[in-house]
């Protein structure tokens, strides 16, 4: 690797202040730190540093989305021969919903890296390593039958308008990937919503088959039908093919086992705040048994544990609430941000049958609100400050 | 049963190299050098010019904008040399010692029957003052304003940090000495701050005119900072004085034998260091002699203090002011191909996002490297992991850029210091330069109360 090294500072003058690419150093900085952890010494301040940096937070972050990302290949293609009634083995399942998903993802780091060293150049700045999670939620939160230039737009969409106004990473106030979603929900509904988006290849199956409708989808269809509470139970999957993630729904959001293990990786190495995922879940729950005290339709009576189960609730909680950024900044913050997305997200689910999936709202609705809970925490510190003082005032008076 | 205060947060860095407990003498450092820079804001005006003979005790400048704030000279000897800087800022007065050591003569005196103001001349004129360090902004001392308390930290919980229980051997009736002149100087308490975890120096356990405190959690515990936060926070307006065992020691033996008396203990850690030990010498001393043929090879950086908070010297270059400890650890100038990639289970991290999470007992040879590139400001919450204070350390940081004074007062600049963020830079993943930060930010507000 010396050789690479050594190639690397010999054309790196020409990146630099002066040099004939100059308008490039962005694009280059971002190369050679990818290659390399630079030889760059402390210069003050501490004499070492922690062997995290962005990349590596990053890195992990996308590592977590893994299982989720595999998982929701495989079941695209499970969905797809389910529904056109053929069996197959385990190889050529995954291997359609590969070919399925994989475009997607493409397209979307490509979209959105494009503008993000653009951006980069222009603003002078580093490329920061944030675009490597957000290109990879914008495919997990897709149905996947979504047309490509879809993805395209509406990746432009959210790192323009969701983040590069604002100024960039860590500035900006709505989650990107979530932004990215609400987008196409509200630009394109046809092609995020109802019964034909979610299963591959779902142009060939008979137009009265209503199977490749969600779970979400079919219960807010229930409240407008007015079904029983038996006939509504009758419709819905078992526990444990939701658990395991063999329903219909976005790529990455039906199995709730491979977002727990994404869950595990994020809590234990330190990554993602626990805070923000145990309190959306409890906030979730608290909504569900409230919801169960009334009970004045099939819908609000289904147990409040399969609330957890179904749509992107699971998923939204674990990558897309704990989005540092985005999500309330102080401890206590957490606590009450996360316990209110959760109990939003079953509220609108629940009681706005126009919006069957309530989690991208609610998530997006308290990343306008994180700012403001954040708000009242500082003043309360700063409260109990400006009382300490005036005690001690009091004190020298006398 | 004095109250023992718990802190959670933090991270004790496990570096290589820790002082056995062994004192050595090597041989005395021929250069001395007292150094205006390691006294922040400090304006010198010189009061000796090169050739002079001077004693320990001769002050070689005085603070500008203070002129009762006397710099000594720890040894006596000639001034060698006087090195300026860029716009020819003084930088450095080196003295040549002599071969035998001939103080300047201070009144002794039993600080009992002595006013304030005249211990507080005593230590003035002999050059010992500033070893006083005050809060709110981490300066020398104003001699002019009564503190409310003043606090002792006899423990020290950063990487490598001496052990002050062994480095106090044989001074322990100075140190009485000194927490009794300081016991004077303020209408409150003197707190003597040491360790829950394992057995304290009598001297600080059973310290009399002072109350003792107990401590347990990982560094920044044994930060005066953490420790006026939990016991007697700074209020606006408030000031709090802080001093360092060693420092206390000599103003007892100022008061105890009349001479400014600057030998000290200094223990020479590292993973570089081949022997790491305790030294007896003098303040500003050389580490010349100390670091010569007990160093590995290669390319290393000396640091006057802890990895932390220490300052860069050269391989020859002088012990600070304020250090009781000089670190040897590797630069760390070579790129490491796609390191941010790699399962790392030998990088050390307060995450577990590297595999070094399996061998929790292990001890690191950590070099300097900045181990990543700066990037944008995100709100990863680390900060928050590592200062144990009821400070929101982000908001704080986020209002120094914006120099919104009222709002840093706000959240609480007079309760922090450089070194109680170290850890926060130390961890963040961004790669800021924190400490700076909030040196800019105490400066603003220095020079917005003035």
């Amino acid at each position: 690797m010396k050789f690479l090294s050594r190639y690397i500072d010999s054309i790196k003058p020409h990146f630099s202040k002066g040099g004939k690419f100059e308008k490039l150093s962005a694009t280059f900085e971002a190369f050679e730190t990818f290659l390399f952890v630079p030889g760059k010494v402390t210069t003050r301040g501490a004499h070492i540093r922690d062997s995290l940096d962005m990349k590596r937070l990053m890195s992990i972050v996308v590592i977590a989305l893994l299982p989720a990302l595999l998982f929701g290949m495989y079941n695209a293609g499970y969905q797809h021969f389910k529904l056109i009634g053929e069996t197959r083995t385990f190889w050529p399942i995954f291997g359609f919903g590969f070919l399925k998903v994989l475009p997607i993802l493409v397209i979307s780091y490509v979209t959105g890296l494009a503008i993000e060293f653009a951006f980069a150049q222009i603003r002078g700045h580093e490329v920061n390593e944030g675009f490597l999670v957000t290109g990879m939620l914008i495919p997990l939160v897709m149905p996947v039958n979504v047309p490509l230039w879809m993805v395209v737009v509406a990746t432009a969409f959210a790192v323009i308008i969701g983040k590069e106004v604002f100024g960039g990473t860590g500035m900006n106030i709505l989650n990107p990937a979530l932004t990215a979603r609400a987008f196409l929900f509200f630009a394109y509904p046809g092609d995020m919503t109802g019964d034909r988006v979610w299963v591959a290849g779902g142009g060939a199956i008979p137009p009265d088959a209503s199977t490749g409708a969600t779970v979400l989808g079919n219960m807010a269809q229930s409240v407008i039908d007015k079904v029983g509470f038996s006939e509504l139970v009758s419709k819905l999957p078992g526990d444990l093919d939701a658990f395991l993630g063999f329903i219909p729904g976005s790529i990455g959001e039906t199995s709730k086992l491979a977002i727990l293990i994404g869950a595990f990786i994020l809590v234990y190495t330190g990554v993602g705040s626990w805070k923000i995922i145990v309190s959306t879940v409890v906030g979730g729950l608290a909504m569900g048994w409230l919801l169960n005290a009334f009970s004045a339709n099939a819908y609000m009576e289904i147990p409040a544990y399969k609330h957890l189960l179904y749509g992107g609730f699971a998923f939204g909680a674990v990558f897309m609430a704990t989005d540092p950024v985005t999500a309330s900044q102080t401890e206590t913050g957490k606590w009450i941000y996360g316990f209110l997305i959760g109990m939003l997200a079953i509220l609108i689910r629940v009681l706005n049958p126009a919006y069957p999936e309530g989690m991208m709202l609610a998530i997006l609705l308290m990343n306008v609100f994180a700012p403001l809970i954040d708000h009242y925490v500082l003043q309360a510190n700063i409260s109990k400050r400006e009382r300490r003082l005036k005690k001690a005032l009091k004190l020298n008076n006398q | 049963m004095p109250r023992v205060y718990i802190t959670r947060k933090g991270l004790n860095i496990k570096l290589k190299g820790k002082a056995e407990k062994i004192f050595v003498k090597a041989d005395p450092a021929e250069l001395y050098a007292v150094k205006p820079t390691d006294f922040h804001l400090l304006v010198p005006k010189l009061e000796v010019k090169e050739g002079d003979v001077v004693k320990a005790g001769t002050p070689l400048f005085h603070d500008k904008n203070n002129p009762a704030i006397k710099f000594a000279s720890p040894v006596s000897g000639i001034v060698a040399s006087i090195n300026r800087g860029e716009r020819r800022v003084i930088q450095e007065v080196i003295i040549k010692a002599s071969a035998d050591l001939v103080y300047e003569q201070f009144p002794k005196g039993d600080p009992a029957a002595m006013d304030r103001d005249q211990i507080i001349s005593v230590i003035l004129s002999s050059g010992t003052w500033p070893a006083i360090r005050q809060r709110p902004y981490n300066i020398i001392a104003s001699p002019a304003r009564t503190p409310k308390s003043i606090f002792i930290s006899a423990f020290d919980t950063a990487p490598l940090g001496p052990d002050f229980d062994f480095l106090i051997k044989g001074s322990e009736k100075e140190f009485q000495a000194g927490i009794d002149v300081l016991a004077r100087l303020t209408p409150g308490l003197v707190h003597v701050n040491i360790s829950d975890e394992f057995p304290a120096s009598p001297a600080f356990s059973k310290a009399r005119n002072a109350r003792v405190n107990y401590f347990r959690g990982p560094h920044p515990a044994g930060n005066a900072g953490i420790q006026i936060h939990r016991i007697d926070p700074v209020n606006k307006g408030e000031i709090v004085w802080t001093i360092g065992p060693q420092e206390v020691i000599m103003i007892g033996r100022l008061f105890m034998n009349g001479v400014y008396d600057a030998s000290k203990v200094v223990a020479l850690t590292g993973s570089e260091v081949l022997k790491a030990r305790y030294y007896r010498l003098i303040s500003g001393a050389s580490i010349k002699n100390i670091v010569l043929n007990n160093v590995t090879e290669g390319d290393h950086r000396y640091i006057s203090g802890n990895v932390l908070t220490g300052t860069r010297i050269d391989p020859e270059g002088y012990v600070g002011y304020y250090d009781s400890q000089v670190t040897v650890i590797p630069e760390g100038t070579e790129p490491e191909f796609l390191g941010w990639a790699k399962p790392g289970f030998g990088k050390f991290s307060l995450s577990r996002t590297f595999f070094s999470w399996l061998a929790p007992g292990r001890e690191y040879r950590i070099n300097t490297n900045m181990q990543g590139g700066h990037r944008a400001f995100v709100a990863t919450g680390v900060y928050e992991k590592v200062l144990p204070m009821k400070i929101y350390p982000m908001q704080l940081f986020k209002a120094i850029m914006i120099e919104d004074i009222e709002l840093m007062e706000q959240l609480g600049i007079y309760e922090i210091a450089e070194e109680d963020v170290a850890l926060c830079e130390y961890v963040c993943p961004s790669k800021m330069e924190l400490q700076a930060l909030v040196r800019k930010g105490l400066d603003l507000m220095i020079k917005e109360m003035s």
